[in-house]
C-alpha cells in the first residue's frame, strides 16, 4: 500500500483559448472503501487562481488551509492577488521546506495572467515544478489521464469545447481506476466568469 | 526637563511620551551630511554629500549610495557603519523574497520590512537605535519610488526629500523647485542645486554622490565624470 495512493484522487488543468479549465473526481477512500462522494479537491485562491490538490486527503486540506493563509497575508500587505506564477514559486517553496519528511500531495495549479493568458503548472510532492502548455494531470489515474489528455486535446478551445474535452479525459480515466472516481466537477475560468458544472459519471 | 531623567534606557517612555533615545538618534541624523532624493515622472535621483575628512582618503573606495537590488538603492544621513549594517539586511530580505516568489520585490515592500527591523530596535533589550535615516528609490511595477526611513522605524513616501543637516533649507528649496511633471534629467539638476546651496566649499563630482533609477529598471550611481558633467550644465 502507498501513502499517496490511500485516498486516491484524479485532478486534470488543461489550458484553452484565454480560459483555463480544472476539474476533479469527487471520491474519497480508505484504500477499497468509499467513505465520501463529495470531497473538494479543486479550491479557489482568487477570482482567477486555483489549486487543486490530489494525494493523501488530510494533506490535501492541510496545503490548502496552509496557501490560503500565505495568500491572505500577501494580499493585505500588498494590496494585490498573487499572480499564477508567482502562487506556484510560493508552492514549490512551501513543500520543499519539508523535503525530509513531506506533504504527500501533489498539486495542479491553474490561473489567468493579469493580461489574461492561461497558465497551468503542477509540482511533484516535494516542490518540482513543472510549467506546460497544455494540460497538466495528477493523482492515482494520472497514467490513464496522460492517455486520454495527449489524445483528446487540441489547442485555443473555447470554453465550451474545453468542457466536453476535459470532462471526456477526466471520466475515461476514472473509469480505469478504482480508487478514483464517482463523479466528476469542472470548472472552466475565463478572465469575466466562471462555470462550475459537476459530471456524473459511472458512480463506482 | 524631566525628560532627561528617563534618557538612560531606550525601552523606557518618558513622561512627554518620548522615547528619549529615538530623538537622539535623530539628532544624530541631523548633525550628518545632507542627502536628498526627488522623484520624476519617469525615474528617481537620490544624492548625497561626500565630505571625507581628509584629502589623503581614496575616495574611489567610498560609496556612500548603495544598491539593494538591481532596481532600488539606499543613501543615508548618519552614522555610516548603521547603514552599513541595514543596506546588508535589507539585501538579504529582498533575496528571500525572491527565493520564495521568483519575483524581484516591490519598493514598499523592502521599505516595510527594512522599517520593521529599525523598529526592532527600540523596543528590544541591550541595543540601540539605529543613527541613520534612509532614503531608499527604485523603480518597480507601481513606478518610481522615494521612501525615507527614520531611526523610530516610521517611513513615508516623498515626492521629494532631504534629510542630515541643513535639511530646512534643503527642504524649502525642493519645495519651491518641484513639480509633478518634473523628468529624471531636471530632477538631477534641481538636486544638484538643491545640494549646492548649503554646500560648503568647492562642490565637484569627487565629493558628491548621485543615483538614479529610470524607466530601464537599473538603479545606478554616476561616476565622477558624469557628476562633473551635470555640474557644468547646471553652471
Amino acid at each position: 500500500m502507498s501513502i499517496t495512493s490511500y485516498n486516491g484522487s484524479a485532478l486534470i488543468a488543461m489550458v484553452g483559448k484565454n480560459c483555463f479549465a480544472i476539474a476533479s473526481d469527487r471520491r474519497l477512500g480508505v484504500q477499497f472503501q468509499t467513505i465520501a462522494t463529495d470531497f473538494q479537491r479543486i479550491f479557489e485562491i482568487h477570482e482567477t487562481l486555483y489549486v487543486g490538490l490530489s494525494g493523501l486527503a488530510t494533506d490535501v486540506q492541510t496545503m490548502y488551509q496552509r496557501l490560503k493563509f500565505r495568500h491572505k497575508l500577501y494580499n493585505l500587505r500588498e494590496e494585490r492577488n498573487m499572480r499564477p506564477e508567482t502562487f506556484a514559486s510560493l508552492v514549490s517553496a512551501m513543500l520543499y521546506e519539508k523535503r525530509f519528511g513531506p506533504y504527500f500531495c501533489e498539486p495542479i495549479i491553474a490561473g489567468l495572467n493579469e493580461d489574461g493568458t492561461p497558465f497551468i503548472c503542477t509540482t511533484d510532492l516535494i516542490g518540482a515544478k513543472q510549467l506546460s502548455k497544455d494540460f497538466v494531470v495528477s493523482g492515482t489515474a494520472s497514467e490513464s489521464l496522460y492517455g486520454a489528455c495527449e489524445s483528446m486535446y487540441k489547442p485555443d478551445l473555447e470554453p465550451e469545447e474545453l468542457f466536453e474535452t476535459i470532462s471526456q479525459a477526466l471520466l475515461s480515466s476514472v473509469d480505469r481506476d478504482c480508487i478514483s472516481g464517482w463523479g466528476g466537477i469542472v470548472h472552466v475560468v475565463s478572465a469575466d466568469q466562471v462555470i462550475t458544472r459537476t459530471l456524473k459519471g459511472r458512480m463506482d | 526637563m524631566g525628560d532627561s531623567q528617563y534618557s538612560f534606557s531606550l525601552t523606557t517612555f518618558s513622561p512627554s511620551g518620548k522615547l528619549v533615545q529615538i530623538e537622539y538618534a535623530l539628532t544624530a541624523v541631523g548633525a550628518g551630511q545632507t542627502s536628498l532624493g526627488i522623484k520624476a515622472s519617469n525615474g528617481v535621483v537620490i544624492a548625497t554629500e561626500k565630505k571625507l575628512p581628509s584629502i589623503l582618503v581614496d575616495e574611489n573606495s567610498v560609496h556612500k549610495i548603495q544598491l539593494i537590488t538591481p532596481n532600488i538603492g539606499v543613501a543615508y544621513s548618519g552614522m555610516g557603519p548603521d547603514s552599513r549594517v541595514l543596506v546588508r539586511k535589507s539585501r538579504k530580505q529582498a533575496q528571500q523574497y525572491k527565493r520564495l516568489y521568483h519575483e524581484p520585490i516591490p519598493l514598499s515592500q523592502l521599505v516595510r520590512e527594512t522599517a520593521a527591523v529599525m523598529q526592532e530596535f527600540t523596543q528590544s533589550g541591550g541595543v540601540r537605535p539605529f543613527g541613520v535615516s534612509l532614503l531608499v528609490a527604485g523603480f518597480d511595477d507601481n513606478g518610481p519610488q522615494l521612501y525615507q526611513v527614520d531611526p523610530s522605524g516610521s517611513y513615508f513616501s516623498w515626492k521629494a526629500s532631504a534629510i542630515g543637516k541643513n535639511v530646512s533649507n534643503a527642504k524649502t528649496f525642493l519645495e519651491k523647485r518641484y513639480t509633478d511633471d518634473m523628468e529624471l534629467e531636471d530632477a538631477i539638476h534641481t538636486a544638484i542645486l538643491t545640494l549646492k546651496e548649503g554646500f560648503e566649499g568647492q562642490i565637484s563630482g569627487k565629493n558628491i554622490e548621485i543615483g538614479i533609477v529610470d524607466a530601464s529598471r537599473k538603479f545606478r550611481v554616476l561616476t565622477p565624470a558624469e557628476v562633473d558633467d551635470y555640474l557644468a550644465e547646471v553652471e
